[in-house]
């Protein structure tokens, strides 16, 4: 049993404020998401469902919505299509390039959002690829791509590779080595990478706001519309987020981990 | 172009030859491994002996020569397409996948029926007394069983070649024995051409038809396991294989061999001519009461070995012999060993 | 070709093949747009937009503003962060997790959302000072929200957990018997941080900065909602230009600008970590 020094009492004290700092924001989100007021008004007078009805009823809300998804779920297959094998590219082979190319798929993370944002859009107006749902989906494949291999090529460091090597041996083409053998059991890194590959789509506000043109995303619309007012259906649509990313990362947490189990 | 399906497949290496950068891992090796037969290859840690096996299994491609199984070049097939089965130093079985699964993976690979796989399987499980383990996980098997689903899994398709890389380096004395026996066993029941890798000699010896023994990236001997132990062709393999007593000198007669240390012995087998040669007399055929070529020293130490009792006598300034017999020396004790004048090996060349 | 000279090159066929279809995307869509931006920046041949960037004194200020912000956010969520990644990673197992998961709950919700609650939290009426006044705290609402108060609130909170995680990683890495050495010594406990945890965390605290840093000197979205006009970075002043303005050119100067004072700060701060602690 550990005794509590003064010390420790105090850090861990300074600890749980921060916490606190941290989680606010979420838990605000809830009670005022509720809120029978017709304004924003803390603490709220009395409960109601309004402004779920509000969000869940409206067509400005859930046409966003539903691209949104659309583009997420494109830019997690696309992402994880094109990210894992190139990670395989990259931690299977030596060829003359390979640095240059480890290089080049990381680098979207240096560059600032808007800077990427405003080259896309020059790009794209060009090419007359404003507002079409394809073009944010692989700008942000684009974005996602380098925690994708990130990720992947972490769980191939860590993956024995004499199994694969079994597996040829025991008659299996390089392809279906893999499918059966190493793809089973990297499991956890590919869900981790789906998921993140998922909600940072998701999330994503500036290249949506100038790749959509008229055809807005979720963040778009919300963005939008916090510059105008202060709305509580904001609140109700952040109270739903919030239980969104929980529960994905719980089936994150419990599909990714069991993927291969440690024999030896 | 796959390997012949033929049961009865010779294995036939040709001057292969492999480097790393600047480190020359197989320098030109050549050995030939009869249908049927159990070949081991022994050396230590770092004589190619591993490169070699992956050479022929398909895991490395050599920088020279050529790799043969029943008559056709294999050298440049993918190991998908060898026929060859494996049994890796860490087994690498499929985790995430049952001990059927496992065995069941090259016959599904292969296109085999659903129903004879299942046959198969049960087949492969009972050849290595795993009967009813098929739903286990590797994780929940002991370290010998993993063994036998390795075992089984790389002969259950009926390969051409059978090759084991230091299987048994994990498991305990006895456990050991016991596999190597029921290695050998299974190997003389299918009749499959094997290659077996070690550093041990001990279990060379004992699971062997023929010996290769490998040092430095080359072949420095291929032999019967007798023919390696008693007949050493050089002072390498000598020393590898068994303990010896290695005595240095040179021709002073046609069966005298003056020793470096001023005394002279008389050995049969010298073959004539001058120069260098170095004798090598087994722990065991030296003998306390010998007529011929005898020496007196003190017990250095002596260790009862249960069934033996292995002494270390100093003779002279720096100079012990191991002898090995029924006697009990006391530690201490002044003693005269000798040996006779057939039981000295004679290895020809420098000192 | 020796037989491993032919396996050699089928690998790497096989690997570059696998390559092709991310390279085509990164090429066609990374590449290709900042050049083409790079290329309208410099249009005619001239460095008018850079100029116009670098000496009016209106720009000047955005950029010493997000520097400013910048290094302010970094500091803050270093002094806030570390207490917390050190408590997390010298607690129990259970609360390990648990801590984990609540840094990492705030860390994967829109920032939106985040930004959203604080508009609502920091607003005259707001939760904060109402609570502040109910508990005699203060007298008249504090002026959190469109300005820089606002908006280094703001940043901090979308920001601490990429200080938080790696920090919590590297003090995860000291070995506690180090610790247990220092005191057995003679050293008072703070003493034994100072001289062998901080130093040993110092990985942790150098990714924890560059990370920070790095990315606020992009920020956007916070500035714009909770700054009300009042707090313009770099980030706003590059959107203001191509959607209002139009004015491509100046717009691709200052992102070449924006973007190497990006890289030159990623460099800089690891290459000043690694002198120091060579």
């Amino acid at each position: 049993m550990r005794r509590l020094r003064p010390g420790r009492l105090l850090l861990v004290g300074v600890a749980s404020l921060v916490y606190l700092f941290l989680q606010l924001p979420l838990l605000i989100v809830f009670p005022i998401s509720f809120s029978s007021a017709q304004y924003l008004q803390f603490p709220p007078p009395g409960w109601s469902l309004q402004w779920y009805e509000r969000y869940l009823n409206s067509p400005n809300w859930l046409t966003p919505t539903w691209l949104s998804l659309k583009v997420a779920v494109a830019t997690t297959v696309l992402s994880l299509l094109l990210g894992v094998p190139l990670a395989f590219g990259l931690t299977r082979a030596r060829f003359w390039g390979r640095d240059a190319i480890e290089k080049l798929s990381m680098a979207p993370i240096i560059v600032p959002t808007i800077v990427l944002s405003i080259a896309l859009y020059g790009l794209f107006a060009k090419l007359r690829l404003i507002g079409v749902w394809y073009g944010i989906a692989v700008s942000h494949t684009l974005l996602a791509l380098p925690f994708v291999v990130a990720l992947v090529v972490a769980g191939l460091r860590d993956f024995d590779v004499n199994q694969e090597l079994a597996a040829l041996g025991l008659g299996a083409s390089r392809w279906r080595a893999v499918w059966h053998v190493t793809l089973p059991q990297i499991r956890p890194s590919l869900v981790s990478a789906a998921f993140l590959a998922f909600i940072s789509s998701f999330d994503e506000l500036v290249v949506a706001m100038f790749l959509g043109g008229a055809n807005m995303t979720l963040p778009k619309k919300m963005f939008d519309n916090i510059r105008m007012e202060i709305d509580p259906t904001i609140a109700a649509i952040s109270a739903l987020q919030i239980v969104l990313v929980s529960a994905l990362l719980a089936l994150a947490a419990r599909f990714g981990r069991g993927g291969g189990m440690p024999g030896r | 172009m796959a390997a012949q399906e033929v049961k009865d497949a010779e294995l036939r290496v040709d001057g292969v030859a492999k480097r790393y950068g600047a480190v020359v891992a197989l320098g030109g090796v050549s050995l030939s491994v009869a249908a049927g037969e159990f070949l081991t290859i022994l050396g230590p840690s770092g004589s190619g002996k591993t490169t070699l096996l992956k050479v022929v299994a398909g895991f490395e491609f050599p920088d020279a020569g050529r790799v043969t199984v029943g008559g056709a070049d294999i050298t440049d097939v993918s190991p998908a397409k060898r026929n060859i089965g494996m049994v890796f130093q860490n087994y690498a079985l499929f985790p995430h996948m049952s001990v059927a699964r496992n065995i069941a993976f090259p016959l599904q690979m292969r296109g085999v029926p659903r129903s004879e796989i299942e046959r198969r399987v049960i087949q492969a499980m009972a050849l290595v007394e795993l009967r009813g383990y098929g739903e286990r996980l590797p994780s929940q098997l002991s370290g010998g069983q993993q063994q036998r689903v390795a075992l089984a899994r790389a002969v259950v398709f009926d390969p051409t070649l059978l090759l084991l890389d230091e299987p048994f380096g994990a498991l305990d004395r006895k456990l050991r024995e016991s596999m190597q026996l029921e290695v050998r066993r299974l190997q003389r029941r299918l009749g499959l051409t094997t290659v077996f890798i070690t550093h041990d000699q001990e279990e060379a010896l004992v699971l062997s038809d023929r010996i290769a023994v490998m040092d430095g990236g080359v072949i420095r001997q291929i032999g019967a396991p007798d023919e390696i132990y008693d007949r050493p062709a050089d002072a390498f393999v000598a020393q590898f294989i068994g303990e010896s007593n290695l005595l240095v000198g040179e021709i002073a007669a046609p069966d005298r061999v003056l020793l470096d240390g001023g005394t002279s012995v008389t050995v049969h087998g010298l073959g004539g001519g001058r120069g260098r040669v170095r004798l090598l007399v087994r722990p065991e055929k030296m003998a306390i009461d010998s007529a011929t070529n005898r020496f007196t020293g003190t017990v250095v130490e002596a260790v009862y070995l249960g069934e033996a009792h292995k002494l270390r006598v100093r003779v002279a300034e720096g100079v012990e012999l191991m002898v090995r017999g029924h006697h009990a020396v006391p530690a201490g004790a002044s003693v005269t060993v000798g040996f006779a004048p057939g039981d000295a090996h004679v290895i020809r060349g420098a000192g | 070709m020796t037989p491993a000279d032919r396996a050699r090159r089928r690998a790497a066929g096989g690997a570059i093949a696998l390559s092709v279809p991310a390279m085509l995307l990164l090429l066609a869509l990374f590449a290709a747009p900042l050049l083409r931006l790079l290329a309208l920046s410099v249009a005619g041949g001239s460095l008018v937009a850079y100029e116009r960037a670098l000496t009016n004194e209106l720009y000047l200020r955005v950029f010493f503003e997000t520097f400013k912000i910048a290094a302010i956010v970094t500091l803050l969520t270093l002094a806030l962060g570390y207490p917390v990644a050190y408590v997390m990673a010298t607690s129990g197992r259970a609360w390990q997790l648990v801590g984990i998961a609540f840094v990492l709950l705030p860390f994967w919700t829109s920032i939106l959302v985040r930004t959203y609650a604080w508009m609502v939290m920091l607003g005259r009426n707001g939760v904060v000072n109402r609570t502040l006044i109910g508990w005699g705290v203060i007298d008249s609402p504090l002026p959190l929200l469109n300005n820089l108060a606002g908006v280094l609130i703001g940043m901090v909170h979308v920001l601490l957990p990429y200080m938080i995680l790696p920090v919590f990683n590297a003090v995860k890495n000291v070995d506690p018997n180090l610790v247990l050495a220092a005191v057995g010594l003679g050293a008072p406990r703070w003493r034994a941080f100072l001289r062998i945890t901080l130093p040993l965390t110092m990985n942790g605290v150098v990714a924890g900065v560059t990370l920070v840093f790095t990315l606020s000197l992009g920020f956007f979205i916070t500035p714009a909602l909770l700054g009300g006009g009042r707090v313009v970075m770099v980030a706003n002043l590059i959107e203001e230009q191509v959607r209002e303005l139009l004015n491509w050119a100046f717009a691709g100067a200052l992102s070449a600008i924006l973007l190497a004072l990006t890289l030159a700060a990623f460099w800089g701060i690891s290459h000043i970590a690694r002198t120091r602690s060579a």
